[in-house]
């Protein structure tokens, strides 16, 4: 097992350093200036603003400083908040969307799973046929339409009521975060509810429940023991790379929302061409990605004796 | 019971959820408002963006501040002279401008921020806007000393500033965040991070900034050791919240959650159906289509300029396409707020305008034709920002130089930095420009496409025009300057270097119980310095 964790983490360091050198590359062949403003600054000023962020050198020698920066975990200062750090930024900022990725998952999770059970236990009935029409919207639907929807539904509670029952928009209690959780966490509800179906009809017909039954044990205990843990585990592979990609999706519901994320700099960044916080950023992420897989891949040995075996 | 005891706790996290605040409290005279983004730069010397430029003039204080109605009125400094020639100002300072931590504002304070934002190691993006005091330029460009620029503390309450040349609006420039004071001792004690968090800065003006939580909160607090504190009404003004959306920042609006809230195409129809009352106001911007004048370029012939001038109609322009109310057809690179001699200059000296013919645009065209020795015209590229608004403007052009001369438009739609990156390389044979107000006086448009201007992206060049900036430049009768600056309106539209297409207005919502709150076109906007809270 230990031997295995080290392969995958060696792996993972190699696949980080790939993405460095990927979002490196790309990032500079991206068109653009990233020091060019509205004003136009004189040759002087522009030397000045190159020299400070090493842009006077050429491209390899800037890859070299880069990843000699990046070892010692320094991404060096925004270019557009010229006196933050990148890793400032990332500190204040990544905790937010964790949070509020979190709770999304939460949600995903809980709902997908029961509706995902649900479904398969009435199939072709007619809650089955609601809940999968539902689900079809909530993958095919993009998510800011789901915020824009969820926070005039806010506006509309608190009129009715008369007072901010709900707060629309902002960051700090957990009354802030229930809208925003469930609205970037519908995508992935929608994805796990259908992933939940399909596996617990798989099982449904296997010979196990069928022993099961035949012993007389209480449908409840088939359900819970037998069929949802063994169904679970599809459920369980996509949730790594899923809590990845919903603390980093989360931009558009940040923005509606008005929430503190490090998604919004992350896009941001790349519209304003700021490469310090472009390189730090993806380079976070991707390392966050890569260890949300590995960590999924050995939960699995837990949860599944079998992997272990394997 | 311990699920009993875990749905309360929940429900105590949940409705813990802050006493309920209102957007503009009467009571506590606090007001709460939404920012679009993050302040980029808080450090006076190096900001140039929109939403620092509101924020520090609150936090902050130059020598000159202005007044409700836009007048310059005496801010640290209390009163000043300027030397009969134009060549220098004297300025006095008042005792009793305090820093936030009790110390006084002395003239040190103006001359080592004055000096900083020069040093060519800061590279400050608005150095430019120091140019006109002696040797800054020169200081700037490393070729002369920081101690050589003529700004000196004469003693702590004194400062003796020498200018280039006769410059008529110097003292209107102090307002300007740029002029504001730094204290060395402080700014040296934060080094690379003065002015990242709200404890790494100073503050002398009517507010200082208490709270700040990146990208999600600023709060401002009435400063208490202000001068004028008796004139401040507001205790705090709390920006609350941040977001670009300017739906999600409508519905903080309804929700009682915000004072006031810019609107856009989309959202002022749903602020309509939702019977806000709708106001407007001219930002003061022009926006324009800028011919690259590059030799070589096919926009450098004259006649293919004049066909379209005689072809576009900025009234049509305002009402069909931008149709949102506020904005002005543009006649001229001057907007109708600037000050003449003793009126609005554009009223002492009206701007010709080109009458739409369909028969002159076509003479114009077959004109050019003939010159550039070409049958028909190859496609022209004309170069957008990505935004929706951009986009609709871009493909208007299109249809109407398609429909109506019969040009070949190619829009070409890029990023922000990428469009900079083509102007300025000059990678374009139209682009959709604007140009904003730095400081109150004509000359802030006037030297746009002087030939030594860097801001002239499409590279016009013309003596006569140059001419007629010097003349306004080095000049301060009132007169003297207006005429060079009504030949130079003229010379705009004869060669028709531009194509002015409107002149920005937008549209808001504001909390009717906020009273006194000024919008500017120079200066921070919209300015809560004097605003107040009704019942």
């Amino acid at each position: 097992m230990l031997a295995y964790t080290l392969k995958r983490l060696l792996a993972g360091i190699v696949t980080v350093w790939f993405i460095a050198t990927a979002t490196f590359t790309a990032m500079h062949m991206v068109p653009g200036d990233p020091l060019m403003n509205d004003k136009a600054v004189s040759a002087e000023i522009r030397a000045n603003l190159e020299r400070k962020y090493g842009l006077d050198k050429s491209a390899p020698e800037q890859y070299v400083i880069f990843m000699k920066n990046m070892l010692s975990g320094d991404f060096g200062i925004s270019f557009t908040q010229q006196n933050r750090q990148v890793n400032d930024i990332i500190r204040d900022h990544f905790p937010v969307s964790a949070t509020l990725g979190i709770m999304a998952i939460f949600f995903a999770t809980i709902g997908g799973v029961l509706w995902g059970a649900l479904t398969a236990l009435y199939r072709n009935r007619l809650p089955d046929i609601i809940i999968m029409f539902l689900v079809i919207l909530g993958i095919s639907v993009p998510s800011f339409v789901f915020a824009a929807l969820g926070q005039l539904l806010l506006v509309n509670i608190n009129s009715l009521f008369g007072a901010s029952i709900i707060p629309v928009a902002g960051w700090g209690t957990l009354s802030h975060m229930l809208m925003p959780s469930m609205v970037l966490g519908l995508g992935t509800m929608a994805l796990l509810t259908r992933l939940m179906r399909s596996s617990m009809l798989e099982i449904v017909n296997e010979d196990y429940i069928r022993t099961a039954r035949a012993k007389g044990l209480s449908p409840s205990r088939i359900f819970f023991r037998h069929q949802l843990r063994n169904a679970i585990l599809p459920v369980i592979t996509v949730l790594g790379p899923q809590i990845a990609a919903i603390t980093t999706g989360g931009f558009v519901v940040e923005l509606v929302f008005a929430i503190p994320g490090l998604g919004r700099y992350f896009v941001q960044a790349v519209q304003q061409l700021d490469y310090t916080v472009i390189m730090g950023t993806t380079v976070f992420y991707g390392a966050f990605l890569v260890l949300m897989v590995i960590l999924v891949d050995i939960l699995y040995g837990f949860i599944d004796p079998r992997v272990r075996l394997s | 019971m311990k699920y009993l005891l875990f749905l309360m706790t929940l429900w105590s996290a949940i409705t813990s959820a802050q006493a309920p605040v209102t957007s503009a409290d009467f009571e506590e005279q606090t007001i709460s408002i939404a920012l679009t983004q993050e302040p980029p730069q808080l450090n006076s010397m190096k900001a140039t963006d929109q939403v620092s430029n509101f924020i520090l003039p609150h936090i902050m204080e130059g020598l000159v501040r202005y007044d409700r109605r836009g007048r310059i009125v005496p801010g640290v400094a209390y009163k000043w002279e300027i030397d009969p020639d134009g060549m220098g100002a004297t300025f006095w300072l008042r005792e009793n401008a305090l820093w936030s931590d009790g110390k006084p504002v002395t003239a040190n304070d103006f001359v080592f921020a004055w000096r900083t934002t020069l040093a060519p190691e800061t590279a400050s993006e608005y150095a430019f806007i120091l140019f006109p005091i002696k040797n800054a330029e020169a200081a700037n460009k490393g070729k002369a000393k920081l101690t050589d620029i003529g700004v000196t503390a004469i003693d702590d309450y004194t400062i003796r500033v020498e200018l280039e040349r006769p410059t008529a609006y110097f003292i209107k420039l102090t307002a300007f965040a740029t002029y504001f004071p730094v204290r060395e001792d402080f700014f040296n004690s934060r080094g690379d991070s003065y002015a990242a968090d709200a404890q790494d800065l100073l503050f002398n003006g009517p507010f200082r900034l208490t709270e700040w939580v990146h990208s999600a909160s600023l709060k401002m607090e009435k400063n208490e050791t202000y001068w004028d504190k008796e004139k401040i009404t507001l205790n705090e003004i709390n920006a609350a919240y941040i977001t670009e959306d300017s739906r999600a920042r409508l519905n903080l609006f309804i929700d009682g959650k915000i004072v006031h809230t810019r609107l856009d195409g989309e959202t002022y129809k749903d602020a309509l159906t939702q019977k806000q009352r709708i106001r407007s106001f001219s930002t003061g911007s022009i926006f324009f289509l800028e011919y690259n004048h590059r030799a070589g370029r096919i926009t450098d012939n004259l006649n293919l300029r004049r066909a379209i001038q005689h072809t576009f109609d900025s009234d049509k322009f305002v009402n069909n396409v931008l149709a949102t109310p506020g904005n002005l057809a543009a006649e001229s690179l001057f907007p109708v707020w600037l000050q003449g001699v003793d009126d609005k200059f554009r009223k002492e000296y009206p701007a010709e305008v080109a009458v739409v013919n369909k028969g002159l645009a076509a003479e114009y065209l077959a004109k050019a034709k003939s010159e550039l020795g070409i049958e028909e015209f190859p496609a022209l590229i004309l170069l957008s920002g990505n935004t929706p608004t951009a986009t609709k403007q871009a493909e208007y052009l299109q249809g109407l130089l398609k429909s109506r001369l019969g040009l070949d438009i190619k829009i070409d739609k890029q990023t922000f930095k990428q469009r900079l990156a083509k102007m300025t390389s000059g990678d374009f044979d139209f682009v959709l420009a604007g140009w904003g107000p730095d400081f109150d006086d004509i000359m802030t448009f006037g030297d746009l496409f002087a030939s030594w201007n860097l801001n002239n992206r499409g590279r016009y060049s013309n003596p006569d025009y140059d001419e007629q900036v010097r003349i306004a430049l080095n000049n301060v009768d009132p007169k003297t300057r207006m005429e060079a600056m009504a030949k130079l309106q003229k010379i705009i539209h004869d060669d028709a270097v531009i194509l002015p297409m409107y002149e920005q207005g937008v549209i808001y919502l504001m909390n009717s119980k906020v009273r006194g709150v000024v919008r500017r076109v120079v200066g921070p906007d919209p300015d809560y310095t004097y605003s107040r809270v009704i019942k």
